[in-house]
């Protein structure tokens, strides 16, 4: 509208035909670039939903000739990451076991990652806090049947506990006294009454306690020591610490003493865990709590 | 001819060039500081350095998105305060309203980038192509000759160094200026620090250069929003129809005197960047930037008549005058019950910020219990809780906190891979620390369901503190 055009009022445009209280709606052509970016907005869709999916039909939209899909992107991405982190993932298989908490970069992301596998793989039976069940140990305390050294913990995931599948398993097995008639009743019932007494706990029978310290120590020390505070090496446990895995009451103990327990773990090595995954879990259950320095 | 119908508009309308004539009086040496203060400000700003330590980046304005945070010379945004950039946000929402109640479209004349850039580009312009004669001349001569295409070409190269400046400059906002700088130099910068550039440089040159006034009019929904925040006492640019029509040219020998002050000399229509006539009344399409005002003033002074035949008028005087009133002053217009309240709002938004900043605390940490479970005997017999505690340290060196519990003497407290309750928390960072508490066999804490107590944490370097209240649970029989 420079100089040489002349005032709307002037000029006889024509109007949509639309009034309100007497006003009216001219009807004025568009301006022609947003015309032609409108124009070109409708050939880009056409030519976006040739090359991509778009088109619904019955069962799937159109693929687009592209090829193009959102689950593609998916797996790609899925690729980049395992390739993002091979380097590091190779960086924890490979380095010496107690100098992973010393890298706080390496630490940080065996905790994080190792958490990912505990939910995984060991959440099932250890529980997604990992505080456990009965028969399945709680691993944020700091009892450990077989240790709870990163060394310790890394052996017992790898390898498992009284598994067929692994010959290195971690392995012992209690008699059963009561089932196997290696023990008489009456010698049943006076060693679970004195085993409670180990732990501090009251028997329900205090009179018997005294032969059951006799039966224990023929019995029973051989494994869990003479003063009952277990061997790691063969997985006996504690029986003077407050932590029952089957329960500290006379019951379960008694339970124990006639049918012994024998609590399996299946092994995470070979075609379940890369070497990479199983330090990072070792790291993860290490850092819960209860994890105990290298000797 | 009249029984004929009138044939259907054409769908489309070419852009009309417009030529804005230079003009010169007091808006537009106004228009040229704010120009060159604002642009001022926005190629140094990243340049400006501000020392914070050895860990934290020294430029005294950084967006740090990768990092996720905002640095204002003292001031650092961490992403949980972020509710400082939205009051931020929210201040500037008020001040437009407030700056639109008070002054009308002040910031579409004056502050608004697309009419700073154009009134840059057309500068650019004038001093290569000439005035608007000039201009006018070499658009229509149809024939591109040597001349014509030395001058476009300088013209389009001058625009596209100001448009890639202006891309330029925005990059370094978001990451360290002297290395991007480097980076960009040796070709070896972030393919975003290209696109980023790109894109503005392709927007600048073209909205500068070629759509100017077509963004106003079409593309910017500004205007419209303003003309709903307008009203009577709301100042326009706006012509003394009463003073100046009838208007025409003056000659002395046939009846000057029925004529107005106006003589259709034009220079309000020349002068105006997007191309509209004043005296057909307040338009959509008028930005307020007043340079219509000092072309007319000066034809005014010229033809020894006083000035202001086209000035910042209100409505309400526009009826007044009419009547041969004197209008009210100005700042009866400005001062008004909506513009106060706009000032009072925007005020109380920033004095609110402003206290937020002061009561920040320095250290600060988040304490959750582990509810999964929600607590572990030891083999000793005593129960042990669990926190997940982050610990934020803001200053630009690593800081040694230490955690302690306040008046509970039965927990004792220990720290994941901490041989003693200090931990090294290293600069500008976030640090997750597993925290145990642990209450004795047989205390009434380890039995209770719930004890309350406080988690205290301490920078050993400053002795700031801060303090989180938390529960701890116990076997519950």
């Amino acid at each position: 509208m420079s100089d040489h055009k002349k005032n709307d009022q002037d000029h006889d445009y024509e109007t949509t035909g639309h009034s309100w209280d007497g006003i009216e709606e001219y009807n004025k052509p568009l301006p022609k670039w947003w015309l032609m970016i409108f124009y070109a907005s409708i050939v880009w869709g056409i030519g976006y939903s040739i090359m991509y999916p778009a088109w619904p039909g019955v069962k799937s939209a159109t693929a687009g000739i592209l090829g193009w899909s959102t689950r593609g992107d998916v797996e790609q991405a899925i690729v980049d990451h395992a390739n993002e982190l091979a380097p590091i993932n190779a960086q924890l298989a490979s380095v010496d076991l107690e100098d992973i908490a010393a890298d706080p970069e390496l630490n940080t992301y065996a905790q994080n990652a190792g958490a990912a596998v505990f939910r995984t793989w060991c959440a099932q039976c250890h529980g997604s806090g990992a505080a456990g069940n009965v028969g399945y140990p709680n691993l944020l305390d700091d009892d450990w049947l077989w240790g709870g050294t990163m060394e310790d913990i890394h052996y017992t995931v790898t390898h498992g506990i009284r598994n067929e599948q692994d010959l290195d398993a971690r392995y012992s097995e209690m008699p059963a006294f009561g089932r196997d008639d290696l023990l008489p009743k009456e010698e049943i019932a006076q060693v679970a009454n004195f085993v409670m007494t180990l732990s501090g706990e009251t028997p329900p029978a205090p009179d018997l306690v005294a032969a059951g310290a006799e039966v224990f120590d023929i019995n029973c020390a051989s494994c869990h020591g003479e003063d009952g505070a277990g061997d790691r090496f063969q997985g006996a446990p504690n029986l003077t610490d407050a932590i029952w895995l089957y329960g500290g009451d006379y019951d379960a103990i008694h339970e124990t003493v006639v049918n012994a327990r024998f609590g399996v773990m299946p092994p995470m090595g070979g075609a379940q865990l890369s070497e990479a995954e199983i330090r990072a879990v070792t790291t993860y259950v290490h850092g819960l709590g209860g994890g105990e320095a290298a000797e | 001819m009249a029984d004929t119908p009138p044939s259907a508009p054409s769908l489309y309308e070419s852009r009309e060039p417009i030529f804005p004539r230079r003009v010169s009086g007091p808006f537009r040496n106004l228009k040229w500081a704010l120009l060159a203060v604002m642009l001022g400000i926005y190629y140094i700003t990243p340049w400006i350095r501000w020392d914070r330590g050895p860990a934290l980046p020294d430029q005294a304005v950084l967006l740090d998105m990768a990092n996720r945070r905002f640095f204002f010379f003292w001031i650092e945004i961490w992403p949980h305060e972020f509710y400082f950039v939205a009051g931020l946000l929210v201040m500037a929402g008020l001040g437009l309203f407030l700056f639109t109640s008070a002054l009308g479209r002040v910031w579409c004349g004056y502050a608004c980038p697309q009419t700073v850039w154009t009134d840059l580009f057309i500068l650019v312009e004038r001093w290569i192509e000439g005035d608007r004669n000039a201009r006018l001349r070499l658009h229509r001569q149809k024939q591109w000759d040597l001349r014509k295409a030395r001058l476009r070409v300088t013209k389009w190269v001058a625009w596209f160094l100001i448009a890639m400046a202006t891309g330029g400059a925005w990059v370094f906002y978001f990451t360290d200026a002297p290395t991007l700088l480097r980076d960009l130099l040796t070709l070896q910068a972030h393919p975003v620090a290209w696109t980023t550039i790109l894109v503005l440089t392709a927007t600048t040159f073209a909205f500068g250069g070629f759509a100017r006034e077509q963004i106003c009019i079409y593309a910017c929904p500004w205007p419209r929003i303003q003309a709903a925040m307008m009203d009577e006492d709301t100042l326009t640019v706006g012509y003394r129809d009463w003073r100046g029509e009838p208007r025409g040219k003056h000659r002395k020998a046939e009846g000057a005197e029925t004529l107005g002050d106006c003589i259709d000399c034009r220079a309000c229509v020349n002068v105006c960047p997007t191309g509209i006539d004043i005296r057909d009344g307040q338009q959509m399409a008028c930005i307020t930037c007043a340079l219509c005002i000092d072309a007319c003033d000066d034809v005014m002074a010229k033809i020894g008549k006083p000035r202001g035949l086209i000035d910042y008028l209100a409505l309400s005087d526009e009826t007044r005058e009419r009547a041969g009133n004197a209008p009210r002053p100005v700042w009866t217009h400005v001062f008004r019950p909506r513009v106060l309240l706009y000032t009072a709002l925007w005020t109380l938004v920033g004095v609110g910020l402003v206290v937020a900043l002061v009561l920040r605390p320095p250290v600060e940490m988040t304490v959750a219990p582990v509810r999964n479970p929600t607590f572990v005997m030891l083999s000793d017999g005593s129960i042990r809780n669990t926190y997940d505690v982050r610990l934020r340290n803001k200053h630009g060196e690593d800081r040694l906190f230490a955690l302690s519990i306040d008046d509970a003497p039965a927990l004792t407290i220990t720290l994941e891979g901490e041989d003693d309750t200090t931990v090294d928390v290293r600069a500008n960072e976030t640090y997750l620390q597993r925290v145990y508490v642990t209450a004795a066999r047989g205390t009434p804490e380890a039995q209770n369901e719930r004890t309350e107590f406080v988690l205290r944490l301490e920078d050993t370097t400053t002795g700031d503190m801060a303090t989180k209240e938390t529960v701890f649970n116990g076997r519950d029989n």
